[in-house]
């Protein structure tokens, strides 16, 4: 062992760069899944300035998420944000349960691993669920629908933009119509002008969406579907790791490192909706 | 392999091929740091929710809603991702390339605006 000798010998600091010892103080496992993170965020940034960009290309005319996501179940008021708000909190404490396996797993406790990896699978479930709830609603649209003219712009009824009855000074009457830069056109001979070149829609697809812009449908899909894919992957692993953790796997290997991996994974989930919250309902 | 047991360190073996040394630091505290983190992370989501709803000019809103963001990425990655008790240069490795995300947002986003100004100007 004439290598161990030599390095021996070294400083501190070169030693911990001469193998054996992890010289970033996490195992080479943990640091690739860090790695795999940055690069996973990266695509996610990417997905999110590109709706950003096109959102301020558009800014006059872009649908405001307040008047599109509305639905909460068993509610027939509108109610903006409290299903999203709910969707987040749902998320936060699906990330609670998982660091606290992971400290249950410092701790060597088989039992409680479980029983917190169990709950965060549930979460999990949860999360994924409410998402397909959004999207079917999303997708269906509103019972009355809007107009979309042959120049392609979309023109809504009063009743689909609650949030502009919150800031208009004036009653808007229920005949009148919402122009894509939401102004309202209370005209009773334009409004007859755009119904007769329009054709009714409803809901959101790729191609129309009766809120506003088609771009906004397209980013929410892709980014929330993308992001939902990696909720649906994260329930995956956390499954595996679960049974895993039944079967004794780790107990008998003496230590709980693959619960801290994919306890990773998961609260990069719960970051990326952080981002996707803030920017696709809030701001 | 023998000296790296005599560390005072606890930790263990990952027991792969690379056979590496973790070092591993449990503190019974930990789990108070949680329930803390837990707790600033639900409270400025119902903040968020509540301000929205408010007369607060909207470009104040904007600001504000992206700093909490921030706050809460930050909450998210040093105490759920346990990055604050990483060693430093793991963290600058990771931390270090949104350098260049921050770079792509301005540039976006002045595009942008650029493009939606010349539609104003000339529609």
């Amino acid at each position: 062992m004439a290598a161990e000798a030599t390095l021996n010998n070294e400083n501190a600091n070169s030693k911990s760069w001469s193998g054996g010892v992890s010289p970033f103080g996490i195992s080479w496992g943990k640091m690739m899944m860090w790695f795999f993170l940055v690069s996973d965020a990266f695509t996610f940034s990417s997905l999110i300035i590109a709706y950003g960009a096109f959102r301020h290309r558009h800014t006059q005319v872009w649908p405001t998420a307040n008047d599109v996501f509305t639905h909460f179940p068993f509610v027939h008021e509108h109610l903006p944000l409290a299903y999203v708000g709910l969707m987040t909190f749902i998320l936060i404490m699906s990330s609670v349960t998982m660091v606290l396996a992971v400290d249950a797993g410092h701790r060597r406790d088989n039992r409680s691993v479980a029983i917190w990896m169990g709950l965060t699978i549930i979460g999990g479930f949860m999360f994924v669920g409410s998402q397909a709830w959004e999207w079917y609603n999303f997708i269906t649209g509103t019972p009355k629908g809007a107009l979309i003219t042959n120049m392609g712009e979309i023109y809504r009824f009063p009743e689909n933009a609650p949030s502009l009855h919150a800031h208009s000074h004036t009653a808007i009457p229920d005949w009148a119509l919402i122009a894509p830069d939401h102004k309202v056109i209370a005209d009773k001979a334009e409004v007859e002008r755009i119904k007769s070149i329009s054709k009714p829609i409803k809901g959101a697809n790729l191609v129309n969406n009766e809120y506003g812009h088609p771009l906004f449908a397209d980013f929410f899909f892709f980014i929330t579907g993308f992001h939902g894919f990696h909720v649906f992957s994260g329930v995956v692993i956390n499954l595996i790791i679960f049974f895993n953790v039944l079967s004794g796997v780790y107990s008998r290997r003496g230590h709980y490192e693959h619960i801290e991996k994919t306890g990773l994974y998961w609260h990069f989930v719960d970051l990326v909706w952080v981002f996707v919250f803030t920017f696709f309902y809030l701001v | 392999m023998s000296d790296h047991n005599n560390h005072e360190m606890h930790g263990y073996y990952t027991g792969d091929i690379h056979n590496q040394f973790v070092p591993e630091h449990y503190d019974p505290k930990n789990r108070s740091v949680i329930w803390r983190t837990f707790w600033i992370l639900l409270v400025i989501t119902i903040g968020e929710v509540a301000i929205a709803f408010t007369s607060i000019p909207k470009e104040i809103l904007m600001v504000t809603f992206i700093t909490l963001t921030v706050v809460k990425a930050y909450f998210i990655v040093a105490f759920f991702m346990h990055l604050k008790h990483e060693k430093l240069s793991l963290a600058y490795c990771i931390l270090f390339p949104f350098v260049l995300i921050v770079y792509l947002i301005a540039m976006s986003l002045t595009e942008a605006n650029y493009l939606n100004l010349w539609d104003v100007i000339f529609k």
